[in-house]
């Protein structure tokens, strides 16, 4: 008896050795431990033992009875495991092979750099505001305190509908229509498509966005004007942004200003960009003149403010190393698709 | 402006002061300069020489073997006979003239004749022409660095003759550096004047500005005549009758008689050259001088045809033809000022004068005509002829009438000091209303206020006696005379800016507004960002077209001759047909994006543009159109079809709150297939159904009529498109979200199969299906469409899943039941639609 156990032992040992599957394996369980099995039969046989015997017989079968079980279930972690090993092997993919493409949209770039340039000016309390892009001679130069001989009134530089009606060559009238509309305080900054008798080439398009903006308030004073669009420029260009401000001309501001920022390529160190200045010219900006106060029906003592002005084009193609203004309108998607 | 810094010099010393330094002050006192340009500075080598002897080259007729003299200059090549070797190909050399000597492996600015300009100047060095050595180069004005605009007549074909007559000592300069004999290195300051400041288009204008940007006194150039010319009065030989005293404020008149016309001395042309102007003669140059001088435009007359010895300002005849300067005969209108003589006009006034009257070589006796016409004048004259000159366009920006005496005096002292004639006592003035310059009462503390800072009087006095701002008063108040040529200088703020930019913009403190103000957007264009967002998140492109289109893109897309997409807001003065009128629709922008996408292999499009059309409204108070927003979607390629289109549509208008669109199928509008084209209609608004409208139109879409594709160079391409009106979209989108409560109850889900007729529309039977679902319909969707095997000829198979949920409870197998055979009762009796075993 006891060495039949042994040789159920042995046997399960040596055919373990040799099983390779799950299959095999439990074929091996069943012809051992199940319900017909050897090491089964040997146990049902014990009642015909001695009790002698059958404390010892039975001792030893169980003790065969754990091993072989130790041995099965060792056995089943090592083929489950191999055969994971196999399919995963079958299944190892080429992860370098591309990607199912699920493309996102992509916003004009004139889009997304009006929007940027708005976000920060909405981060500083300015509000947006909109006016028709076909506009009146009125709020496009008279109420702007453009003389009446200033050159850019010509047919040669703005595109008239009637002699009373233009198409704004600057957002500014928008300026105009808030003024009309709206008392102080006044925050507001408008963005949209402008107009001018410009011949399409690399630098030039006669349709072109602004940005403007307008400040009117008590006590609005023209180092406000620096501070707000001091801390435009590093919120747009980055924190180590520096303004110069410079005197300028503009019939609707004065004092009046241009305002370049330190070259955000080269540093201010001088480089390509910024034609080895290290400064860039991005705005147009002043007090207001109190003649376009006057329009709104403000007391120009009590009110001052002041108004900024920079070009959508100019600062994409600055921003992006844009070369060539048409691009944006000829809506090439292999253009249009680089601004992801 | 170019302001050459040297020219400056006169009248200010800043000889201390950096080149850089000096354009660096300028611009933040408020001179804003375009460039700054060193001239010569790749200069060397180049020394004065003289010709001593020419011979014809043995192998070139068009080439000459010259000898210079070249002095003790280190120079190669020097021959036995102390002579220098060059072969020329000038046609204006000769043995005796003194020239610019390029030596061998010296550096010139360039370019060289007939070639492009290089960066960086070219090296000369020795060589053969034709056999024969060259060591060196005769040059030219132009390949010193001058532009062709600025040599001097004298010699503008050929080497640069340095006649001894013109270049003082030149005769002992042999030798010697070329640039230092002559001065030539030095930099020129291009500025840009603002239309504010026309008193700056001159040099004293600019040493002004100079002066109070650092805090010098400068010097008014010398107007004093030294010697009688014995010629008696200017008054002897002139009268002046100003006849339109609103176009004419003054005019000065001075005689010089015994004129000898000659080329200028060489730091006259120098002064010229540098400043864009090209030397011709000496009394041409001097008034040229004067005029950038001053500012003040200046004319002279050969006083021998000047009739009667007499000038009167007048308009011009109708009608009456005058020949000007530059040979051209021109026909006047009658509000055209001229200057006439005793018998006829001499010169349009402030613009050009007349051939008659020209000064020439023999020229004896001249009138300087130093006067002040409006700008008004000027500009209605030079546009109406075409005509803008140096003159013109000074008198359009506006002269202070107070510079005509002074220019005047000076233009004859500067005769009378390089001996080109001998100036008569006096002149004659006719100036009626003299002008003044406008007193001003100005405030330190408004001045304060404004600019944010806190500066004493006595500051702000300082900074504005540097302008040459007379001020007086006390206190608060500062009474203020600014000179006269600052016409700009007229209300507080005018004031405010020249102590602002006298302190500096620079020092000026950091603030930020003190109020707080909360951020906000029109509702419109929220909606049009949630619009935009949506088309992107869907995979959609942005473009963005020009407002201004062609008109003939309303036929490229077949719109209808009498349609309302032809109603165009008109430019007058557009740049070309094609960009002529405002559009009133955006798909045909897109068409023609598509097309040139397309015309670059792109294979696959899907766009969109979200942009504003224009509408006449004859009825808007203010003239204006009406201008509304469009959306347009555009797309081709692989998988596209109505479909996607339509799924773009649905998704777009569920993200703005726009629930239930009904799509109807269109035949009739010409832009699109006519078997594949819906008008996009939602419910009307109450009022809308309160006039009869069940629908409102947000818009159409479809795929391109292959004839609009074929006009767009896309033949046989399927393209789809959409055409959505903003103004309805924003009546009808919610962006308000109220959430419903997800369901407790389970539902209970019921495939059908309906055999239809082939035109059944879908959407007819959907909604037949809602209409009898309810309560406790939740969901129909169609989920198969299908012709062929087992379905007879002329009808198609249409499957729908539906839906029944009851919020409140479980539904029982009977409750549905009902529900359903009353929807399959419907669909049978009133769309004949039966249902098929599935």
């Amino acid at each position: 008896m006891q060495s039949q156990l042994n040789k159920i032992l042995e046997e399960a040992k040596a055919q373990l050795e040799k099983a390779r599957t799950q299959a095999e394996t439990d074929e091996i369980r069943v012809k051992i431990l199940g319900k017909k099995g050897e090491l089964t039969q040997i146990l049902r046989g014990m009642g015909k033992l001695s009790p002698e015997e059958r404390k010892e017989t039975g001792q030893m079968a169980n003790k065969v009875r754990s091993e072989v079980e130790n041995m099965l279930n060792e056995k089943f972690e090592a083929v489950k495991k191999a055969a994971k090993e196999a399919q995963f092997k079958i299944e190892k993919i080429d992860v370098t092979e591309p990607g199912k493409s699920r493309t996102l949209g992509v916003k004009h770039p004139l889009t997304i750099t009006m929007e940027e340039i708005s976000k920060v000016f909405m981060n500083m309390g300015f509000s947006i505001v909109e006016g028709p892009e076909v506009e009146t001679v009125f709020n496009n130069f008279d109420a702007l305190n453009a003389g009446p001989n200033h050159p850019a009134r010509d047919m040669t530089d703005t595109f008239y509908i009637t002699e009373d009606v233009l198409l704004r060559t600057q957002t500014s009238p928008v300026q105009v229509r808030t003024l009309l509309k709206q008392d102080p305080p006044i925050k507001v900054i408008s963005p949209g498509r402008c107009f001018r008798c410009d011949t399409p080439d690399a630098t030039h398009s006669p349709m072109f966005h602004q940005i403007e903006g307008l400040v009117v308030d008590e006590g609005i004073t023209m180092a406000d004007l620096k501070g707000t669009l001091d801390s435009f420029a590093k919120q747009l260009f980055g924190p180590e942004t520096k303004t110069k401000f410079r005197p300028h001309h503009f019939p609707f501001t004065e004092p009046s200003a241009e305002v370049d920022v330190s070259c955000f390529k080269c540093g201010g160190k001088g480089c390509r960009v910024c034609k080895g200045s290290g400064w860039i010219e991005i705005l147009g900006c002043g007090m207001v003149h109190p003649n376009v106060l006057k329009v709104g029906g403000l007391d120009t003592e009590k009110y001052t403010g002041f108004a900024f002005g920079m070009g959508v084009e100019r600062v994409a193609m600055l921003k992006y190393g844009v070369d060539d203004i048409r691009l944006f309108y000829e809506n090439d998607m292999r253009f249009i698709n680089q601004f992801k | 402006m170019l302001v050459p810094v040297e020219w400056i010099n006169d009248y200010i010393d800043l000889k201390d002061i950096s080149t850089d330094e000096f354009c660096d002050k300028m611009i933040m006192s408020g001179s804003n300069l375009e460039t700054c340009e060193y001239f010569c500075q790749e200069m060397d080598k180049v020394v004065v020489g003289r010709i001593e002897k020419i011979d014809k080259h043995p192998d070139a007729d068009k080439l000459v073997v010259c000898r210079l003299n070249v002095g003790d200059a280190e120079a190669a090549g020097i021959g036995e006979d102390g002579l220098l070797q060059i072969v020329t190909g000038a046609p204006n050399v000769y043995e005796g003239a003194y020239v610019p000597v390029a030596l061998h492996k010296s550096h010139i600015p360039g370019p060289l004749h007939g070639q492009p300009k290089q960066e960086g100047g070219v090296k000369i060095t020795k060589g053969k022409l034709r056999g024969v050595e060259s060591f060196g180069m005769l040059c030219s004005a132009g390949e010193m660095g001058f532009d062709d605009k600025v040599v001097p007549i004298a010699h503008r074909e050929g080497i640069w003759i340095l006649d001894p007559e013109v270049y003082d000592g030149i005769e002992d300069a042999i030798g010697k550096d070329f640039a230092e004999v002559l001065a030539l290195k030095q930099a020129v300051v291009d500025f840009e004047i603002t239309p504010n400041r026309p008193d700056c288009l001159a040099m004293l204008g600019m040493a002004r500005e100079a002066a109070a940007t650092f805090d010098r006194k400068f010097a008014y150039p010398d107007t004093q005549i030294r010697e009688a010319s014995g010629a008696g009065k200017s008054s002897d030989y002139v009268s002046v009758e100003i006849k339109n005293t609103d176009a004419c404020k003054r005019y000065v008149a001075r005689i010089v008689t015994d004129v000898k016309v000659a080329q200028s001395p060489w730091w006259l042309q120098k002064r010229l050259m540098y400043a864009g102007m090209r030397p011709i003669n000496n009394i041409v140059d001097i008034t040229n001088f004067v005029m950038l001088e001053y500012g003040q435009p200046l004319h002279a007359f050969d006083i021998k045809e000047v009739h009667g010895g007499k000038i009167i300002v007048e308009n011009a005849e109708p009608g009456e033809k005058f020949t000007t300067l530059d040979e051209t005969e021109r026909v006047l209108e009658g509000d055209m000022l001229m200057i006439k003589d005793a018998e006829r006009s001499i010169a349009v006034a402030g613009v050009m004068g007349g051939l008659n009257s020209e000064i020439e070589d023999d020229t004896e006796t001249i009138i300087i005509e130093s006067a002040n016409f409006s700008g008004d004048s000027v500009r209605t004259t030079a546009k109406k002829l075409g005509l803008r000159t140096e003159a013109s366009s000074r008198f359009e920006k506006g002269i202070d009438p107070n510079l005509t005496e002074a220019a005047a005096d000076r233009v004859c002292r500067l005769i009378e000091m390089i001996g080109a004639g001998k100036v008569c006592e006096g002149s004659v003035d006719n100036y009626p209303q003299p002008v003044s310059a406008k007193v001003l009462d100005v405030r330190v503390d408004r001045i304060n206020y404004v600019l944010g800072i806190d500066l004493s009087r006595e500051e702000m006095v300082k900074m504005l006696e540097s302008l040459e701002i007379k001020v007086e008063g006390e206190g608060n108040i500062m009474t203020v005379t600014p000179p006269t040529v600052r016409q700009d200088l007229l209300e507080e703020e005018d004031y405010i800016e020249e102590i602002a930019r006298m302190y500096g913009y620079d020092k000026l403190p950091v603030t930020l507004p003190k109020g707080n103000n909360e951020a906000g957007m029109p509702y419109e264009r929220q909606i049009r960002d949630i619009a935009r967002e949506a088309l992107c998140g869907m995979g959609l492109n942005e473009i963005q077209t020009y407002s201004f289109v062609s008109p003939s893109g309303v036929d490229k897309i077949r719109i209808d001759e009498d349609s309302w997409e032809r109603a165009f807001v008109r430019i007058i003065n557009p740049l070309g047909e094609e960009n002529s009128v405002m559009r009133t629709v955006l798909t045909p922008n897109m068409m023609e994006v598509l097309a040139r996408n397309y015309s670059r292999n792109i294979d696959k499009v899907e766009a969109f543009e979200i942009g504003n059309t224009f509408m006449d409204n004859p009825i808007n108070l203010d003239h204006l159109p009406d201008e509304d927003y469009a959306l347009c979607i555009g797309m081709y390629g692989k998988g596209e079809s109505f479909f996607t289109l339509k799924g773009v549509i649905t998704e777009l208008l569920t993200v703005l709150g726009i629930k239930e669109p009904v799509f109807v199928a269109e035949s009739e509008y010409g832009v699109y297939h006519p078997g594949r084209c819906a008008r996009i209609l939602v419910e009307a608004s109450p009022e809308m159904k309160a006039a009869g409208e069940e629908y409102e139109e947000l818009g159409i879409m479809g795929e391109i009529h292959p004839d609009v594709a074929e006009n767009y160079g896309m033949d046989g391409v399927r393209v789809y498109c959409c055409e959505l009106m903003f103004g309805a979209i924003l009546r009808k989108a919610n962006t308000e979200i109220v959430y419903s409560p997800l369901p407790k109850f389970p539902s209970t889900s019921r495939d059908i199969a309906l055999l239809v007729d082939e035109d059944m529309e879908v959407g007819r039977i959907e909604k037949l299906i809602r209409e009898f679902g309810k309560p406790i319909l939740e969901s129909v969707e169609l989920f198969d469409v299908y012709r062929g095997k087992q379905v007879e000829e002329g009808k198609k198979s249409v499957a729908f899943n539906l839906v029944y949920r009851d919020m409140e409870k479980t539904l029982t197998d009977d409750e549905v039941a009902s529900v359903h055979s009353s929807v399959l009762t419907a669909l049978k009796d009133k769309l004949n639609a039966v249902l098929r075993e599935m």
